[in-house]
């Protein structure tokens, strides 16, 4: 966890000049485009999901004219192996990026101070106190709703949505000796069917907060959210 | 109760000679490939080894499983009754009654010790002792145990002895429990349904008869050559489904036409049982081809995953009864008005501080 800087650059290899810098760079280039490429894939799963719970009206004609349901459900397989696939490379760039990788995977639960500023960093959030500090990766509000929201949720998705999938595949296929033990704890898919519709949900609401939050604190706090997860630089304001 | 009787006694009492017997057995050694030796080993293993004694016990149940197996017709109930096993006991159609029947019970546990089938229709409660399912005086439960202790194989029929069904559903006040909660050291095979399909029922039996042995069984203990695939998996509206044609609502235009009844909560894509490829009483029909969506009958408590006629079923354990839908895009509703007014809260906040600032 980053406790706060004071940020100074000196004079790079070129004799530049040395100057005060204000700003620091936080995002890899991977973790960037893994960032952008999860958000389309997300966008696209949970409408695909929506989909294959709540189908289009029906198509009149023959069956063999329309292939939707298909089409709907490739959408929703392709993106969700694409997921897995970017998942997996965020968990290895945990270990080989810089420390701001692994906040995604790590809550500093017991440290007093972590406790502390996050505390704080609510107060700022409820208008109780002026000004946030300034944190070079994710405050450590935000690190909380990060491993809690997203990466356990994203885990528990991979593992209900790989065990349905796995039922389709069939029950000799490596789906079901990967994710077969989901029946273990939920003998009736159709449960799993409904917890995995909840867990949609639970996304739609972490993409509200992760949205505002990012777009308030780009306006209100002294530092940039927005052009940070573009460009990989965070710049500190005053 | 009978003396055991032989495979060969049930051959020869069904009119066939000892000629035609003998014929059988050089036939069926040649057309296996079996040596010089084979038809006197299929001949002595007909004539010595006695029929498998079946124990067919009811606890908490409806009687739908007996009424389903004596509806099989490959192969029919009445020879697998009257020449593949031997039930010795089946209090629901047996001729003998009370102590008499309770005798043979005690008898073939003597007699059979280690080398019976117990088949169980129903379930055991336990709440109260057993006292909701009393058996001949006496709880059901003690009786199930008692018989389960000597047997070879345990066979659950349908969704009660598999999983509890309707009366394990919520709130299962009397607590009754699927079978393999009470028969812990003994091989049990589940054929789930509501009841099982007769061919299943008569096919498994024929299995464990001519192998001795337990068909392979899938992770819940079902016989994966009736229960690896889902009804939807083999469904013939299946290209309705993908195509995307669905009944809309009953009677109309899509369920004249027979498209698919995903939309009216057909569990199919949810149900693992064999109803889409063996289908009912001699293969007529099955519920799908007869108009109605699947209810999913033969999976674990399906009476807890209603309703039946919507996809999108209650979220178990919820106090309130709502689907995911309802939950989550309330809650989501929720999160964003709440996101809505912290803007308006905050932006009003700097107006006045900017306010302030000025005048200052």
């Amino acid at each position: 966890m980053s406790r706060v800087y004071t940020l100074v650059k000196t004079a790079d290899a070129e004799a530049t000049p040395a100057i005060e810098r204000n700003s620091v760079f936080v995002y890899e280039a991977p973790v960037r485009t893994w960032h952008w490429v999860n958000a389309i894939l997300i966008v696209v799963l949970i409408v695909s999901g929506y989909l294959i719970g709540s189908p289009p009206p029906t198509l009149s004609g023959e069956a063999s004219a329309h292939y939707q349901m298909g089409y709907i459900r490739f959408g929703h397989f392709a993106a969700a192996q694409l997921f897995i696939v970017a998942s997996l490379y965020r968990v290895y760039w945990a270990f080989v990026g810089n420390e701001h990788a692994r906040q995604l995977f790590y809550v500093p639960f017991w440290k007093r101070w972590y406790w502390y500023e996050a505390l704080y960093e609510l107060s700022w959030y409820l208008f109780i106190v002026d000004k946030p500090k300034k944190w070079v990766g994710h405050n450590p509000l935000a690190n909380l709703a990060m491993v809690v929201l997203f990466t356990f949720l994203s885990l528990f998705m991979i593992v209900t949505g790989g065990a349905l999938y796995a039922q389709g595949a069939g029950n000799d296929t490596l789906w079901m000796t990967i994710f077969g033990w989901v029946f273990v704890i939920w003998p009736n898919s159709q449960e799993v069917h409904t917890l995995h519709h909840v867990g949609m949900w639970v996304m739609v609401i972490f993409i509200v907060l992760h949205v505002y939050a990012a777009i308030r604190e780009d306006i209100m706090s002294r530092q940039t959210m927005l052009s940070a997860i573009v460009t990989g630089d965070r710049y500190f304001r005053d | 109760m009978a003396a055991a009787e032989t495979f060969y006694d049930v051959i020869r009492r069904q009119g066939i000679t000892r000629r035609s017997f003998t014929k059988f057995c050089s036939l069926t050694a040649a057309s296996l490939g079996l040596g010089a030796g084979g038809p006197a080993a299929i001949a002595h293993a007909l004539e010595t080894k006695p029929r498998l004694p079946v124990i067919w016990m009811h606890g908490l149940e409806c009687t739908c499983c007996s009424e389903s197996f004596i509806r099989s017709a490959h192969p029919l109930a009445k020879d697998v009754i009257l020449s593949m096993i031997s039930l010795d006991y089946d209090d629901t159609i047996m001729a003998a009654a009370g102590h008499q029947a309770d005798a043979i019970l005690t008898e073939t546990r003597e007699k059979h010790a280690g080398n019976y089938v117990l088949a169980v229709e129903g379930n055991p409660p336990l709440n109260e002792d057993g006292m909701y399912c009393i058996d001949g005086g006496r709880p059901f439960v003690e009786k199930l145990r008692e018989m389960a202790a000597g047997a070879k194989f345990v066979v659950a029929w349908g969704s009660c002895a598999s999983w509890g069904c309707v009366q394990a559903a919520k709130p299962n006040p009397t607590h009754a429990v699927p079978i393999d909660k009470v028969i812990l050291d003994k091989p049990i095979i589940k054929i789930p349904g509501c009841p099982p399909i007769a061919e299943v029922m008569t096919g498994v039996l024929s299995y464990i008869l001519t192998f001795d042995q337990l068909p392979e069984l899938d992770r819940q203990g079902r016989p994966k050559m009736f229960y690896s695939q889902r009804i939807h998996d083999k469904c013939y509206r299946r290209p309705h489904f993908d195509a995307g044609q669905f009944v809309e609502s009953w009677d109309d235009e899509g369920a004249r036409k027979g498209y698919c009844l995903y939309k009216m909560g057909c569990k199919g894509p949810t149900t693992y049982n064999a109803c889409s490829t063996v289908r009912w009483n001699n293969g007529v029909s099955f519920p799908i081809q007869s108009g109605h969506g699947c209810i999913g009958c033969s999976e674990n408590a399906f009476w807890d995953q209603g309703p039946f006629y919507d996809r999108l079923t209650n979220i178990p354990y919820f106090p309130v009864e709502a689907n995911a839908d309802v939950v989550g895009g309330t809650a989501a509703a929720i999160v964003a008005g709440a996101v809505a007014i912290h803007a308006g809260v905050t932006a009003i906040r700097s107006t006045i501080k900017s306010g302030e600032k000025t005048e200052a």
